[in-house]
């Protein structure tokens, strides 16, 4: 190939590249490995860590464990699907197309809502971007945001409000759910959006319906719904339902990993109107061009998207979780429109369960009582970190350390308790807890 | 040919695949736990299925999809070399995959000494101080970037810094990154000598605005497949402006080993993991887009970030006060660099040199053999990079034949095509980029296809117009998409039209 180039060597090849800038020497990298010696040093790597299946979990927080059918990998990790990029050639790409176009009509199916997209980074990222459709682009104002939304949701909410210049004011708890009088206080006409977590970060149920005409008190004000435990819409009114105007969350542990909190699946629906704001991919159904009218799907509206717009594009989107979404979708289709239901049931059951044993318990108070979903917290006799330290002997993961985002809830900890658990984890939980109570 | 009807026509009431573990705990009436006007009223209508309803279903979908592992993928700027299985099942060890990311420190120190390992090889790769795991994609890469610099110009008392520039040729995401940063983006034209950025362009820009600019953003080697020799000066020039030189990484494959962002004179860089470390694009994601700083912006770094102590062990740290915060919740897209981190330990510092010249010379080659019957951009150009931009403006003048034409010509030989009309500033541009996995006989396969392709544009134009012929469905009416939108499936929509089976 050199000769046909009438090149010399490799080194003739890198003429382009002034000498100045050349780096003279071996990057400083540990030397190749063959195959079984890498898989002997990541395997070592990941014994390291005591995955779930090697302890008995109780957090929560953001990140749910919920069983993935073995059906769900194996048509995931096809590699047509895997090894295939955006589909810009929607000739060769029907399937991750159709594959997406399903995903959005489930996430829709479960929001209530009239449009999805397919997919973004992660549930934080998916909040900033409904904000963004709150403001319009260009649009200024004001997002009020309960404080039981997610903290790191809220992190990540006030450093994209830095960069792009928009305020973001927090409204306070009351028991475990957002004070509706302070929320009341803090809608006003500057306000263009107001997102609340269901259920919220303690695993309170929101009085959604109490909450959404304090919103839309203010006629162009957005009801922003995050959800972060998808379970939950198998049992709690869908965010249509409550007239929440866009809904977001993450989808991850619907039939992917948890993955250490990463590759995650945000998600984003909306109602109608807000279809030429929508950020990222948009998959529709067409027909065959001529005769033929066969049905076939493509990315659509892409004159919103950066690729086209470029600086006045709706958001910067490119790359998305396209598979993850795909996983979601076979995950979805796996467990029915009953089976949703039963596994919302068997959630909000079993943490009641464990909730009502650890409450038992003289020195474990429940913090709050809001009714709640599958998570909840708990007041400890002891430090949180202590705690977590005594459970660990066990091979048991306790809950969440509250202290860590809420300093008035250091030493309340936030069990989560999904349908993975069984009776006897929680029995050998609360046994362990009882070693330290007081 | 026979289309796959949507899941959600397929099955019956009361079918299911998935089962769940029965309510072994006591249980209270619902009603007495959730408000009654808090439950939900109407069942989301997921479909009921059987497994291997799903299974034929998906199975059918992913034989209707073109991957890297199906055939020969050119697309510019996308890097879409081969995905190593080894990658795959390191990803997916338990001890990986089943983690959660609040867990104790203590029990997540293989996790965590990955990514501070991972940290210092992609500092060391691009010549920088350090480098976050956190951003998500190249965009996402993008935007943290801004956000630094932001943050960066603002601690110096410089916070009126507006304006970001960014040649005409780069990528979308450019200046949308800066739109979201809050920036205004300033394109600059390219040298229509070199193919580089326009230098007298830049001078006057910085002699009228430059106590404005904040940042330029450049790729290099650019999306023309051609490195600016100009990068040094630049630097310099943006640098005594009081400006910041940001690096889009999408083209890095080109670089690995040979020459390094920040020995260019750049600030901030981001990798795109599922390019340059060959971590498989899903679809369209997920990727991660980590990046790289100079010491001066390290104080301003979204956190957490890995670090070990002196008793060897691994624990996250507080990036300090002046962090932008986080950029996404948790701390990064970790399955995407567990892969990144078995590639670069499997190539190790010649292995990567090599992709490099492999990928450099595999375009050099296309681009040489293409040009007897393609219009290539910036001929004058003696060596491209890692990637090309060929034309179609011999075949559109000669008989009507345009790039997306030979696009979608491409697909009936059982290849994908070039990205096509980008970049933007050349006519019917086709960017084409082999990378280094690809075989000698697969580049030869190519070059016959895209000469016979140019043969029939002369001889038999409709052959390429109509195209594809072979594929699941022929073109697709995308202005019917865009007027119509139908982006959902609602119970009652007419049936999937065409003969599917079930």
């Amino acid at each position: 190939m050199l000769e046909r180039l009438g090149l010399q060597s490799l080194e003739d090849l890198l003429e382009p590249v002034p000498e100045e800038v050349r780096l003279r020497r071996p990057l400083n990298l540990p030397p190749a490995l063959a195959e079984p010696d890498l898989k002997r040093l990541m395997t070592g790597m990941a014994a390291r860590n005591k995955s779930l299946d090697r302890v008995i979990s109780f957090l929560g927080a953001g990140t749910y464990e919920h069983a993935i059918p073995s059906v769900v990998p194996h048509l995931q990790r096809r590699s047509e699907f895997v090894t295939s990029y955006t589909p810009y050639q929607p000739e060769v790409s029907q399937g991750m197309l159709q594959a997406i176009y399903e995903f959005q009509t489930m996430v829709c199916q479960l929001t209530g809502l009239d449009i999805a997209n397919a997919s973004l980074y992660d549930g934080a990222t998916a909040l900033v971007e409904a904000v963004f459709m709150a403001l319009g682009p260009g649009g200024q104002g004001e997002v009020v945001v309960s404080a039981g939304v997610d903290p790191q949701y809220r992190r990540v909410l006030r450093t994209y409000a830095h960069a792009r210049g928009f305020s973001v004011r927090e409204v306070a708890t009351e028991n475990g759910v957002t004070s509706l009088a302070a929320l009341e206080a803090a809608v006003g006409p500057e306000t263009v959006a107001v997102a609340i977590q269901q259920p919220n970060f303690f695993g309170c149920i929101e009085d959604v319906k109490a909450i959404e005409p304090l919103v839309h008190r203010q006629s162009r004000t957005v009801f922003i719904s995050v959800t972060s435990e998808p379970a939950s819409f198998g049992l709690l009114a869908s965010p249509a339902e409550y007239q929440a105007d866009i809904a977001v969350g993450e989808l991850m542990s619907f039939g992917n990993p948890m993955s250490f909190g990463g590759p995650a699946l945000g998600f984003l629906a909306a109602r109608e109107r807000f279809l030429r704001l929508m950020p990222g991919r948009l998959v529709g159904q067409t027909v065959e061009e001529g005769g033929a009218k066969q049905t076939g799907y493509v990315l659509t509206l892409q004159a919103r998207e950066q690729h086209i717009r470029r600086e006045r594009a709706t958001s910067n989107i490119c790359t998305n979780q396209s598979l993850l979404a795909v996983g979601a979708t076979i995950y979805m289709a796996a467990l029915g429109k009953e089976g949703l239901r039963e596994l919302a049931a068997l959630c909000l059951h079993k943490a009641h369960y464990a909730q009502r044993q650890i409450s038992a318990l003289p020195g474990f108070e429940p913090a709050f009582s809001s009714p709640f979903f599958d998570e909840f917290v708990i007041r400890l006799p002891i430090s949180a970190s202590r705690l977590q330290e005594h459970l660990l002997q066990y091979d048991i993961i306790g809950g969440y350390d509250l202290g860590r985002d809420y300093p008035d809830l250091a030493d309340h900890m936030l069990f989560c308790v999904t349908e993975m658990r069984t009776r006897d984890d929680i029995d050998r939980l609360v046994a362990a807890l009882k070693e330290v109570a007081a | 040919m026979s289309v796959e009807p949507l899941i959600f026509e397929k099955g019956a009431p009361g079918r299911r695949a998935a089962t769940l573990p029965a309510l072994d705990v006591p249980a209270e009436p619902l009603e007495s736990l959730v408000p009654p006007h808090l439950l939900r009223q109407e069942p989301a209508p997921l479909p009921e299925v059987s497994e291997i309803e799903i299974v034929r279903h998906y199975t059918h979908l992913s034989q209707r999809n073109f991957g890297v592992d199906t055939g020969f993928y050119p697309l510019g700027s996308c890097t879409m070399k081969y995905n190593p299985k080894l990658n795959e099942d390191m990803a997916a060890l338990p001890g990986f995959a089943l983690l959660h990311p609040l867990q104790p420190e203590s029990t997540v120190q293989g996790a965590i000494q990955l990514q501070y390992e991972l940290e210092q090889y992609l500092a060391e790769i691009a010549g920088m101080a350090r480098v976050t795991l956190q951003p998500s994609a190249g965009a996402h890469g993008e935007l943290t970037g801004l956000m630094l610099i932001k943050a960066y110009h603002e601690h110096r008392g410089e916070g009126h810094r507006n304006l970001v520039l960014i040649p005409d040729n780069a990528h979308g995401t450019n200046p949308a990154s800066a739109t979201l940063a809050g920036y205004r983006a300033v394109e600059i034209k390219t040298d229509p000598a070199t193919g580089g950025l326009d230098m007298e362009r830049l001078r006057s820009l910085l002699d009228s605005q430059g106590r404005q600019v904040a940042a330029i953003m450049l790729t290099n080697p650019n999306t023309l497949g051609i490195f600016d020799r100009n990068a040094v000066e630049i630097a310099r020039l943006v640098h005594e402006a009081g400006g910041q030189l940001y690096y889009d990484g999408a083209n890095a494959n080109a670089v690995l080993g040979i020459t390094r962002p920040g020995d260019m004179g750049f600030d901030v860089v981001h990798f795109n993991l599922h390019k340059t470390c060959s971590t498989p694009h899903g679809g369209g994601g997920p990727g991660a887009g980590p990046i790289g700083v100079k010491e001066h912006l390290v104080p301003f770094l979204p956190g957490p970030l890995p670090a070990r102590d002196e008793q060897g062990n691994y624990y996250w740290a507080d990036p300090g006060p002046l962090s932008i915060g986080k950029v996404r919740a948790n701390t990064g897209n970790f399955g995407v660099l567990v892969r990144a981190y078995a590639y670069i330990r499997t190539y190790g510092p010649d292995g990567l040199l090599r992709v490099a010249q492999s990928a450099i010379l595999n375009a050099n080659y296309l681009r040489h053999e293409l040009a007897s019957d393609y219009e290539i951009a910036f001929p004058q150009v003696r060596l491209c990079q890692h990637e090309f931009v060929a034309t179609a403006q011999r075949q559109k003048q000669e008989s009507g034949v345009t790039a997306n034409d030979i696009a979608k010509r491409l697909l009936d030989f059982g290849m994908y095509a070039p990205t096509v009309y980008f970049p933007l500033i050349v006519h019917e541009a086709m960017m084409i980029e082999p990378t280094e996995t690809e075989t000698r006989e697969t580049l030869d396969y190519f070059i016959k296809v895209m000469r016979q392709i140019a043969h029939e544009a002369r001889a038999d134009p409709e052959v390429v117009k109509t195209a594809p012929h072979t594929t699941p469905v022929g073109r697709l009416d995308q202005a019917l998409a865009a007027r119509r939108p139908n982006l959902r499936w609602k119970p009652g929509q007419e049936a999937t039209h065409g003969l599917g089976q079930p």
